[in-house]
């Protein structure tokens, strides 16, 4: 991408077609000339990549004081008094032989072409191109079309080798695995022989493709772009809140494409950002209340379902998990809900896999902006970025690579980042505090010394911090994210948690400790998901709510959560899809799901963006916060809104985090609003808990999350429900040769929850003694080697 | 089929270390995997990649980019018929159309007993010598349609032999990793090239 400086004031002027036009030095003449108007046509070049020339369609006539002569406007940086002319018979004559040129070997297919409508190729063929053809001969015919991956199709004789895709893959994912084979007239895009472009971002390749070269899976053939209806949303699939188009056809969701927003994803999303809706559009979506009779579900009237969850919350001791699928005037509604109706409220929207909330709601926030802004130092503690939050990655990954962000990594084991780090630290599980302090006093080695010479160095330092182990208490995390945030200047923290809205329900208090907006209250709520697990399975609460919680498939301690679901009187569950949960509940509530509400979202952060309906709920399943009214309206209790406005109004009066959202402008703010996250009280240090020393024989585990697991969204989009691999234990190659088997063969593993069985393989990113389990895979379950209450779990691993 | 033996992986590690990045040195790793197996096979190119440390896509990139390059099983003896004007205009047509018979394959094809493939190929630079062919890409001047039987006879009698295909310099070039000039620039070099054998040594 051209970097285009736009605080510096316009320090030059050119002329385009007779019109004089400041622009700034560096910037490259076709955005000049698009900026002023001139739209200039082109293929290859897109405003997020670096310039390659390759398609010679922006050839216009530039005069630099040496006459005019064609040059690609795509590779000319403005220059003063440089003269352009887009229209001269010289660059149309150009232009129209340059599209009959790329014409010669494209089909005519547009008709049946899924580009037809929107393709670049089609628009400017009509808008600059010749009319008529030469060309007479047989066009060059290839297989049709191939699978270079398990989302996307590539029809190589429509392709015009305008090097977006692989310039994507390489540049901007890291992930090479398609490339220019051949050569002349045999020149193709392809995959090597049985190397799939497994990227988790092949979808944007799609998106950019100017022809209809690139199609994805799910929406090829589904529809036709003119009959598309669309609207702007944010991704509430993780918390990087990427700005998306939602596109449905005939009342359904078929296609989401990433919107360029400046401050979060520059238009870029990962696969399951971008093909993870089509979960809600699937058929197994709850379309009615259930309400469980013996051992079965009935289905119920919503009037008799809430007034049985009324009756289950008012004046009840009342347990709430989850609530980050909710959007933030969903949250505000139940928790105003439950706030009038029970005795007493305990909540907590994190499933004992994210941080302490005190950090998250009170280290001075940073924004992705920030983190990427050049010259900055980021430290990185957590697992994979490209697994948790993918956009984040690409832009960090920008970020190191263009602008000179220097990265410190305080990883389990070796990351997609690792190779463009300035540091990368593993330390094993249990060692994650002592390496933070050792980073930034630079005892320990080289990598340490360089990480402490970066935080000292005084550019402004991000911390971006997230739960990269499972296996290891949240304390350790917590521990070196506050150690870094509080021995270094100019630094703030960006949290890396995962789970969609999960800020906007910290923010709204579904967290111990806090009431909404943040402020800190030492009674009511104090119990942890853990605590309210344990609370409903011995009896401390009547009813435990779960808003859009898996507990079975998502808090570590399984047995735990089956003890809560089975033992507590009421489980009311509130979900888009009948969860191994839900199946404990006595009354399961059909909620809308992503693209059937209107509301708005905070991302990481703490910028809120709005998040829209496009397509009407199946059956009867309604919006979270129109529930909530209706639990409360059953109950006698009127919330005092009962519209999404009044909602609104109703929550920037009670929550001082919302007051100063402008409603009305946030639908058409393109990058949201960034709320004021600035509180009156400091974190305290968390201090991790005590890990027993390393006894040399024993592995410690790493149990971390992938992009693809069991986990709901992803099950239920059928193009992205086979991506999840089985889960194998990997162990450094050190480790594997001393174990002696071959990889992938099964072993033993000892730890304090018993013996298991699963298979091993080597690997090059893990630490001497660390082992490495994927969270919620089949094969192995990856819970059964966790036991509640250890600071780090310990392993031996033998062959037979 | 394979990736690289042994030997000649020590030898593609010694290659590596002569550049300044590993992928620089591509290009020979290829000629090495060509020379063992006579054409580049899938294992071969992911064994590079290995080595180097991109991705088989872009190996394959490269790889496909250069005709010398063989994907496919190549004859002992590969025969390159000149298609450019001057030997067109003595005969090239003609005697490709022979080779075409006598060999029993299409252009681009192999015999069946592997002995010789077939190719038509642009301009060899030996238009005084039209029309020409290569076999190994090493030439044969003025051929006509005798010639060509008495070379294919000869080759297939073993009258005559030819190096092979992969190999293109009889004598493999070794030199090691330390007489590499390195990246210092020319401006920079005070004495004479370290590869020069010093006075004591004479």
């Amino acid at each position: 991408m051209a970097d285009q400086p736009t605080d510096a004031p316009p320090a030059l002027t050119i002329t385009v077609n007779g019109a004089s036009v400041r622009c700034a030095p560096g910037e490259l003449l076709i955005a000049a000339a698009e900026r002023a108007g001139t739209y200039i046509p082109r293929f290859c070049h897109h405003e997020r990549m670096k310039p390659v020339g390759m398609c010679r369609m922006c050839l216009v006539d530039v005069d630099s004081g040496r006459g005019p002569a064609l040059q690609p406007s795509c590779m000319v940086t403005v220059a003063e008094g440089m003269v352009v002319d887009t229209e001269s018979p010289r660059a149309k004559r150009a232009q129209e032989g340059i599209l009959e040129m790329l014409l010669v070997n494209h089909p005519l297919d547009c008709p049946v072409c899924d580009k037809g409508g929107e393709c670049p190729l089609q628009d400017q063929t009509v808008a600059f191109g010749p009319g008529e053809s030469r060309f007479v001969e047989e066009k060059r015919h290839y297989e049709k079309p191939i699978a270079i991956s398990d989302l996307v199709y590539l029809d190589r004789e429509r392709c015009i080798l305008c090097d977006r895709c692989t310039r994507f893959a390489k540049d901007v994912a890291g992930d090479p695995l398609i490339h220019f084979i051949a050569r002349g007239n045999e020149t193709q895009v392809n995959t090597f022989p049985d190397h799939p472009f497994a990227s988790y971002f092949s979808g944007n390749t799609v998106q950019i493709c100017p022809v209809g070269a690139l199609t994805a899976e799910p929406y090829r053939f589904t529809a036709r772009p003119w009959d598309l209806a669309e609207v702007e949303s944010t991704s509430t699939v993780d918390t990087t809140g990427a700005r998306v188009v939602l596109q449905s056809s005939r009342d359904r969701l078929v296609r989401v494409l990433g919107l360029d927003s400046e401050a979060t994803n520059w238009g870029w999303l990962s696969d399951k950002e971008r093909f993870a809706y089509e979960a809600s559009a699937g058929p197994t979506r709850l379309v009615e209340p259930l309400r469980r009779e013996d051992d079965e579900f009935v289905p119920a009237r919503w009037s008799a379902a809430s007034s049985f969850a009324a009756e289950a919350i008012k004046d009840k001791r009342v347990g709430v998990l989850g609530g980050a699928r909710l959007t933030v005037e969903a949250q505000f509604a139940w928790s105003a809900m439950l706030e009038q109706l029970a005795t007493s409220v305990i909540a907590d929207t994190q499933l004992a896999d994210g941080l302490p909330a005190q950090l998250v709601l009170g280290l001075p926030r940073a924004t992705i902006a920030r983190a990427c802004a050049p010259g900055g130092v980021v430290v990185h503690i957590g697992a994979d970025l490209k697994e948790e939050l993918p956009t984040l990655f690409l832009r960090l990954r920008h970020a190191i690579q263009n602008d000179g962000v220097s990265l410190i990594e305080l990883t389990p084991g070796a990351t997609s980042l690792s190779p463009m780090s300035a540091a990368s630290i593993h330390p094993v599980p249990g060692a994650l505090a002592q390496a933070a302090r050792d980073a930034v006093s630079g005892t320990g080695g080289a990598a340490y010394e360089i990480a402490s010479r970066l935080l000292a160095s005084g550019r402004p330092v991000t911390v971006i911090g997230g739960r990269g182990n499972l296996a290891e208490d949240a304390s350790f995390a917590a521990e070196a994210i506050s150690t870094i945030v509080g021995e270094v200047d100019n630094v703030r923290f960006l949290p890396a948690l995962r789970r969609g809205n999960v800020h906007g329900a910290l923010e709204l208090g579904f967290t111990p400790g806090f009431g909404p907006g943040g402020v800190r209250e030492s009674t009511g709520n104090q119990a942890d998901a853990v605590g309210i697990l344990e609370a409903a399975a011995n009896g401390a609460i009547d009813t435990l709510i779960l808003l859009g919680a898996d507990p079975l498939g998502d808090v570590p301690d399984a047995d735990l959560a089956q003890h809560a679901l089975a033992g507590v009187a009421n489980l009311i569950a509130v979900d888009l899809f009948m969860t191994d949960s839900c199946r404990y509940a006595n009354i399961v509530l059909p909620a809308a799901g992503y693209g059937e509400v209107d509301g708005s979202f905070l991302n990481l952060e703490g910028r809120l963006s709005p998040v829209a309906a496009k397509v009407t709920p199946p059956g009867q399943a309604r919006s979270d916060w129109m529930i909530a009214v209706d639990v409360a309206m059953s109950a006698g209790v009127d919330l005092g809104f009962d519209s999404l406005d009044e909602c609104r109004m109703a929550l920037s009066g009670a929550v001082g985090t919302f007051a100063p959202v402008d409603w009305s402008g946030l639908a058409r703010a393109e990058d949201g609003q960034l709320l004021d996250l600035t509180r009156d009280w400091v974190p305290d240090l968390v201090p991790a808990v005590v890990a027993p020393p390393l006894d040399g024989y024993g592995l410690r585990l790493v149990v971390d999350r992938t992009l693809w697991d069991l986990g709901t969204m992803v099950q239920e989009s059928p193009s992205l429900a086979g991506l999840a691999n089985d889960a194998v234990l990997s162990v450094s190659r050190e480790d594997f040769e001393r174990l002696g088997v071959a990889p992938g063969s099964e072993v033993t593993v000892t730890s304090s929850t018993g013996t298991h069985r699963m298979a091993v393989q080597s690997s090059d990113t893990l630490p001497r003694g660390a082992a490495r389990l994927p969270f919620r895979h089949a094969g192995f379950d990856a819970r059964r080697l966790l036991a509640a209450g250890e600071a780090v779990i310990e392993i031996r691993v033998s062959a037979n | 089929m394979s990736r690289l033996n042994a030997g000649n992986e020590m030898l593609a590690r010694e290659i590596i270390a002569r550049y300044p990045l590993p992928k620089s040195a591509l290009i020979p790793l290829l000629h090495l995997a060509q020379e063992q197996d006579g054409h580049i096979t899938n294992d071969a190119m992911e064994h590079l990649a290995e080595l180097v440390g991109v991705t088989p896509a872009e190996v394959l990139g490269t790889c496909s980019f250069y005709e010398m390059f063989k994907l496919a099983p190549t004859g002992r003896y590969l025969v390159n018929i000149c298609g450019t004007m001057s030997c067109q205009l003595l005969g090239a047509d003609e005697l490709l159309h022979h080779a075409e018979h006598v060999l029993g394959v299409a252009v681009g094809g192999t015999t069946d007993d592997g002995r010789f493939t077939l190719e038509k190929a642009e301009c060899q630079a030996a238009c005084t010598e039209a029309p020409c062919l290569q076999v190994n890409y090493r030439h044969e001047y003025r051929v006509t349609p005798s010639d060509f039987d008495r070379l294919v006879a000869d080759l297939r009698s073993g009258a005559r032999d030819i190096p092979e295909h992969g190999t293109l310099s009889r004598v493999r070039q070794h030199i090691p990793a330390n007489r590499s000039v390195g990246a210092v620039p020319p401006q920079q070099v005070t004495g004479p090239p370290e590869w020069l054998p010093t006075e004591e040594a004479k």
